[in-house]
């Protein structure tokens, strides 16, 4: 019961003197009745640090973006405790935002003190006092934040932590976002390495990494082997038809996919020892080992071309391709040279293509130097 | 542990003392690997064989070259984002050894597998602090003295530091203390609560 009774009711009024509420939100600032700023925080100054804003008229020294259509200062007044959204009018038009709020109080009565002795002095004291806490009940008080400007702000102003309440926790945030910057940017380092990596080691790989095929690097060192050897053997390229279709059409996930097919029919159609490539978007080259002759590779080739005819489930299309294909023999050579076979071998491709696509064509050596 | 403790200890054996005390040191540690990634994570042992090795090429016990290790954090043009987040604790030393107790907590919010000693500080006057070191290995009071002599250079404070421990709980901790004799004794360095890094 007792202690029920001596709960005291929290205070109506709280007076404070500016330095304390300059300590508490060192970015308010108060209007007068009148429209004119009559108390700025500390920090909020330093924004301005050629300019006195004591005295001046609030909507002279900003612009309020928010609440909207406000003309006079009568008009802020009017609205109820709000968000504001300023901006500096003049000089470096830095954004705040914050609460604006009216203060209606003009007839401060003072609560009645108690005991006789000090009674006279108090009232005497009081009275000069009461005129100006009165005028500082009425008009507005506005509490500003930097906002997301304030990394800006800080830096312009070299602004310090001691220029932020202790209970803000901007401070805490700039160390966050310079932390958190230096692992994004130490992050950023590290993948950068691991794609160098990753690029480096594609680089030195001798497959393909879509159809699981040999690469042209591959291709170059199967070559340059067999040259150096001097071992016969026999080489194909072949160029598929009708692809770009494909990929107009169905997309690249079908181009991939039929990509992987052809893989599979040409695997099937070579000896273990054989070589497979693909040496370009759609482009592939073979290599038979040993003494083979032409007409098993003749053989090979249209059985290749009939297969990759059969048409190609994708999802609930169908896929048509073709191949045009030209060989050569190393036997066709006095002195065979991988550069040159190649070149021969892709000369009859181009045979093929124009003879209407679809076709085999044996590279003539009588045609060379044409 | 975090790559970043590890990275430390590398840039600051190849900073200090050349990189080809650094292949001695990895040759020596037995270390698989001749760089550490930041942000990759690697076995605790390696910082014990890592400090083990350079001890011995450099001639140094493993202390005296924790605390090189600490003021070379704060010193080094190579470490200057740890010196700024460590200036962040406020603007006087004194303010920065309070926030000692922070640290861990800062430092989980911007690097949550990050795993630093929790730090206590207790104040006995406004000049003389003592900084308890919890931690799951020894061997970091002398980093935190390095750190805490190198910060008072760079706040421009005249300090007097010692290492010593205590068994607290049952556990032997890691002590710091220190008595700040002048708090503006030089002129300390610069420090903007914006890097210019973070808005170029």
């Amino acid at each position: 019961m007792n202690q029920a009774l001596s709960t005291p009711a929290p205070a109506r009024l709280v007076f404070m003197e500016s330095g304390v509420l300059g300590a508490l939100m060192p970015m308010h600032l108060h209007v007068s009745a009148t429209g004119h700023i009559d108390s700025v925080g500390p920090t909020l100054a330093k924004l301005r640090p050629d300019e006195t804003l004591l005295g001046r008229r609030f909507l002279e020294v900003f612009e309020v973006k928010r609440p909207l259509h406000v003309l006079n200062f009568a008009d802020l007044l009017e609205q109820q405790r709000c968000p504001v959204r300023l901006r500096f009018r003049h000089g470096d038009r830095l954004g705040l935002k914050g609460l604006f709020v009216p203060q209606n109080t003009p007839n401060v009565t003072f609560p009645e003190r108690r005991g006789g002795a000090h009674d006279g002095q108090a009232s005497v004291k009081a009275e000069p006092s009461r005129k100006t806490m009165a005028a500082g009940l009425t008009g507005a008080l506005v509490n500003l934040s930097l906002g997301v400007s304030v990394v800006e702000a800080v830096q312009r102003y070299n602004l310090s932590s001691a220029d932020f309440a202790p209970a803000d926790p901007t401070v805490d945030m700039l160390y966050l976002i310079e932390a958190k910057s230096i692992a994004l940017e130490e992050s950023k380092r590290l993948n950068a390495r691991l794609e160098g990596a990753r690029v480096e080691a594609e680089e030195q790989a001798y497959s393909d990494t879509l159809t699981g095929l040999q690469n042209r690097r591959a291709m170059d060192r199967t070559l340059k082997y067999l040259e150096n050897a001097g071992q016969p053997f026999g080489l194909m390229h072949l160029d598929l038809d009708y692809f770009k279709q494909v990929n107009d059409t169905y997309g690249h996930g079908a181009g991939d996919q039929v990509l992987k097919h052809v893989a599979g029919v040409l695997l099937d159609e070579i000896r273990s020892g054989d070589l497979v490539a693909r040496v370009g978007g759609d482009e592939f080259v073979l290599i038979f080992k040993g003494r083979v002759s032409l007409t098993v590779l003749e053989g090979i080739a249209w059985r290749i071309i009939a297969r990759l005819e059969e048409p190609i489930a994708y999802g609930d299309d169908t896929c048509q391709i073709s191949a045009s294909i030209g060989t050569t023999l190393s036997s066709f050579y006095d002195n065979p040279v991988a550069d040159r076979m190649l070149n021969d071998a892709d000369q009859a491709l181009y045979t093929s293509k124009d003879k209407g696509r679809a076709c085999h064509t044996v590279f003539n050596p009588k045609q060379r130097g044409q | 542990m975090y790559g970043l403790i590890h990275r430390a200890l590398q840039c600051f054996a190849q900073d200090t003392y050349g990189e080809d005390l650094w292949s001695k040191v990895v040759a020596e540690a037995g270390l698989e690997c001749d760089a550490y990634e930041a942000m990759l994570t690697y076995p605790d042992d390696h910082l014990d064989k890592v400090l083990g090795a350079l001890s011995i090429q450099v001639d140094k016990d493993t202390a005296q070259i924790s605390e090189e290790i600490g003021s070379y954090l704060v010193t080094h043009s190579r470490m200057e984002p740890v010196r700024r987040l460590l200036r962040f604790g406020g603007t006087t030393y004194e303010e920065f050894v309070l926030s000692l107790e922070d640290l861990h907590d800062r430092v989980k919010l911007a690097l949550p597998d990050l795993d630093l000693p929790r730090l206590e500080v207790d104040a006995h006057s406004k000049v003389s602090f003592r900084v308890a070191v919890n931690f799951s290995r020894t061997g970091f009071g002398s980093v935190l003295l390095g750190i805490l002599r190198a910060m008072a250079d760079d706040y421009g404070a005249l300090v007097l530091l010692d290492l010593g421990s205590s068994f607290r709980n049952d556990v032997l901790t890691e002590l710091v203390t220190v008595e700040l004799f002048e708090a503006d004794f030089a002129k300390g360095r610069e420090f903007g609560l914006v890097s210019e890094s973070v808005t170029s």
